[in-house]
């Protein structure tokens, strides 16, 4: 994102896991810090992004499937195979990876173990700790450790490869991923709905649950001024104004199943009911082929994109509760406003919320003008504060990386922290694993 | 010819329930065809035929009295005739035919020529072309029936309804031509002609009480049978990935090895 950066002088790109060992052991001999590098996709510059002069360790060449089981769906692959190339790998097979993100085209999957990342399938297929059926790992010494597991069931002894997802690389380095893919849906379908106000958001939600239930395969909520800003830059094509007048919500909603007939006949039911509450709904879109169903995901997937269009962006991905998504956004804007920074020159030009309501996750971003320490000022600590009295989490999705480690208080208890530094000091007593992340 | 002064405009817009353009066409294991159990949507000319029918009531305003789709397709189809219907279309058409059943140019072109004496329309607006056939003849065909005027691969289409006449911009190979031409008359449309809206639900839930009119081939007396007999499909030769020659004279005799130079 251009907030940091780094001054390392070498980049190693390893082929294979041998490698990777016997360069961990020679940065192990010598203390020599070392970053894991993906994709370089992060938001929180948790890998890639060396603090000093650490050596980048990145895993592009390492990009091999190395095994694949129609029958389960295990997929075992190579920690630098980009997001895309495994989908598409799987797909003649007639399975689909478990997360989808915007960066999938150039996102690696052991960032993606490494980080935790969530993503628009979350709400269907669950988190990683619950789809990575095993791990390869270079520990900071040298030692490989080989759990590529494809066993669905294994209750033996402690889950180790639970404690390298979403480590961050500050514990060792994901050389392989074993992870299972669900079947791919015979038959998608996805609608935007205009609401009248943020309030219904949640009713709709549990009737989307109650009478989509198992095809129900994303929830996804943006408010009005992300809209408009998609609209603005022209990245996505607008519902008609007059029908949308001064809508301030909008929810997308995605069904995925295995009969067409069967899908859309719960989906026509599910819109009657909701369309024949005029206070619930003002409008709504139902994509009617491939095309409308792209364009309609793009309305909620271009957000990022459009905000970066409009200027630079101070991202939070918190997890708070969905009834105060409204509220946090409102009270962030609010506090710009006291501090006379909203919408001055060179001030703020925007406060936008967006997320996954099946999720509880919160996108809230402050679109400025420029980067500035009054700017910083006036949203940090406060927005980690506004988190912490809703007993949220100031990180949902993203991680902590480098940018976030001085808050990690505001969702760990001292007792967690203090735990956190002996696990890590188990793994990398000598600190060159990823140094600055996650823990401080 | 009618009368030329105050008349009320009908408009007649047959759409074709094709392969979603997104899908990936694969041939069946029996080479007689493609793989048709696939996600289906409404022909894309066809959709921006019926937007542009429902532009053209947008801003003739009353002087467009109806608007009606016709289909020619499976049971299935009917549901295109539901979309076309929420996009602003009044009444819907639907001629069923068997799944099986793959009707030509000409047969569909007979089947709306009877059609068109029913509903006696004074614009019909075609897709220039259905995506899984391109054959890009139907409109042709009606046009040559019926002894219309016709203007093809229409971009622009203005309907000057006093003077009974509508002017349609052309994409044609090296630029635009404008054409004029007494209605009544045949429009086929072109990709930049206009960029389709979006079903709104209010509009899909009115839509449910539209009327569709179900008719047979036999009724309309005409044979949907096609004259032509596929004998094999087959997917194009995979593409053969490119290779870096070391140098001039090499790249030569590859040249030349294919026959180029």
């Amino acid at each position: 994102m251009g907030k940091y950066k780094g001054q390392s002088r070498l980049v190693l790109k390893p082929k294979s896991t041998q490698e990777v060992s016997q360069i961990m052991k020679h940065c192990w001999e010598r203390r020599i810090g070392v970053v894991p590098q993906g994709g370089n996709t992060g938001l929180v510059e948790g890998g890639g992004v060396p603090v000093k002069d650490e050596v980048v360790l990145n895993l592009g060449s390492m990009n091999k499937v190395r095994s694949f089981d129609p029958v389960s769906g295990a997929l075992v692959a190579d920690a630098g195979c980009v997001l895309e190339v495994l989908s598409q790998h799987i797909a003649p097979h007639g399975y689909i990876m478990p997360i989808d993100l915007g960066a999938k085209g150039s996102c690696h999957i052991g960032g993606n173990v490494a980080t935790n990342a969530g993503g628009l399938r979350l709400l269907r297929y669950g988190s990683l700790h619950g789809t990575v059926l095993g791990l390869e790992v270079v520990l900071p010494d040298g030692t490989i450790i080989d759990q590529l597991s494809t066993l669905r069931k294994d209750n033996t002894g402690y889950d180790l490869k639970q404690l390298f997802i979403g480590a961050e690389g500050t514990l060792g380095i994901i050389t392989g991923v074993s992870i299972l893919t669900p079947p791919m849906p015979q038959s998608t379908n996805n609608l935007v709905l205009a609401l009248n106000s943020f309030e219904n958001v949640l009713p709709i939600f549990k009737k989307t649950r109650a009478r989509l239930s198992e095809i129900l395969s994303a929830f996804e909520y943006f408010d009005r001024n992300a809209y408009e800003l998609v609209v603005k830059h022209k990245l996505g094509k607008p519902l008609a104004e007059d029908e949308i007048a001064d809508a301030p919500a909008f929810v997308l909603v995605e069904t995925s199943g295995g009969n067409k007939e069967h899908d859309e006949a719960k989906l026509q039911e599910f819109l009657e009911e909701v369309m024949s509450d005029e206070s619930l709904v003002k409008t709504g879109v139902l994509a009617q082929a491939t095309e409308q169903f792209q364009q309609l995901w793009a309305l909620r997937e271009s957000i990022p994109e459009a905000v970066s269009k409009e200027g630079k962006a101070y991202k939070y991905d918190i997890s708070v509760p969905v009834s105060t998504f409204e509220s946090v956004v409102a009270k962030t804007r609010e506090r710009l406003q006291e501090k006379g920074l909203y919408q001055t020159p060179g001030g703020v030009r925007e406060v936008v919320g967006y997320g996954h309501i099946g999720d509880g996750n919160l996108h809230l971003n402050v679109v400025a003008e420029k980067y500035s320490d009054e700017i910083e000022a006036a949203l940090e600590p406060f927005v980690y504060e506004l988190v912490e009295s809703h007993r949220g989490s100031i990180s949902a999705e993203h991680g902590i990386g480098l940018m976030k480690a001085h808050a990690l208080h505001y969702s760990k208890s001292k007792e967690s922290i203090a735990l956190m530094k002996k696990i890590k000091n188990v793994f990398d007593e000598r600190g060159i694993m990823n140094p600055g992340k996650v823990l401080e | 010819m009618r009368p030329s002064s105050a008349r009320l405009l009908n408009i007649l817009v047959p759409i074709k329930r094709s392969i979603d353009y997104a899908v990936k066409i694969r041939v069946n294991p029996q080479q007689t065809g493609v793989e048709t159990n696939v996600k289906h949507s409404m022909n894309p000319f066809d959709e921006i035929g019926v937007e542009e029918a429902v532009r053209l009531r947008e801003k003739l305003k009353d002087a467009v009295k109806n608007i009606t789709v016709v289909t020619i397709g499976p049971t299935k189809a009917n549901e295109m005739l539901r979309t076309a219907l929420a996009m602003g279309a009044d009444k819907g058409i639907h001629i069923e035919i068997p799944e099986t059943l793959s009707p030509e140019p000409l047969g569909v072109a007979k089947a709306l020529k009877e059609v068109v004496n029913k509903e006696k329309p004074d614009l019909v607006i075609l897709g220039k072309q259905a995506i899984d056939d391109d054959a890009g003849q139907t409109g042709q065909m009606l046009a040559g029936l019926m002894g219309w005027s016709q203007a093809t691969f229409a971009s622009k289409v203005e309907v000057d309804e006093p003077r009974g006449v509508v002017t349609v911009t052309r994409e044609v190979d090296g630029g635009l031509q404008k054409v004029e031409c007494k209605l009544p008359a045949i429009v086929t449309t072109d990709l930049r002609l206009n960029e389709p809206r979006y079903t709104s639900l209010p509009n899909i839930m009115k839509a449910k009480k539209k009327p569709i009119e179900k008719l047979s081939a036999e009724e309309l007396g005409v044979d949907l049978r096609p004259r032509l007999e596929t004998v094999k499909v087959t997917e194009p030769p995979k593409r053969k990935g490119g290779a870096k020659v070391e140098s001039v004279d090499e790249l030569v005799a590859k040249l030349k090895e294919a026959g180029v130079a």
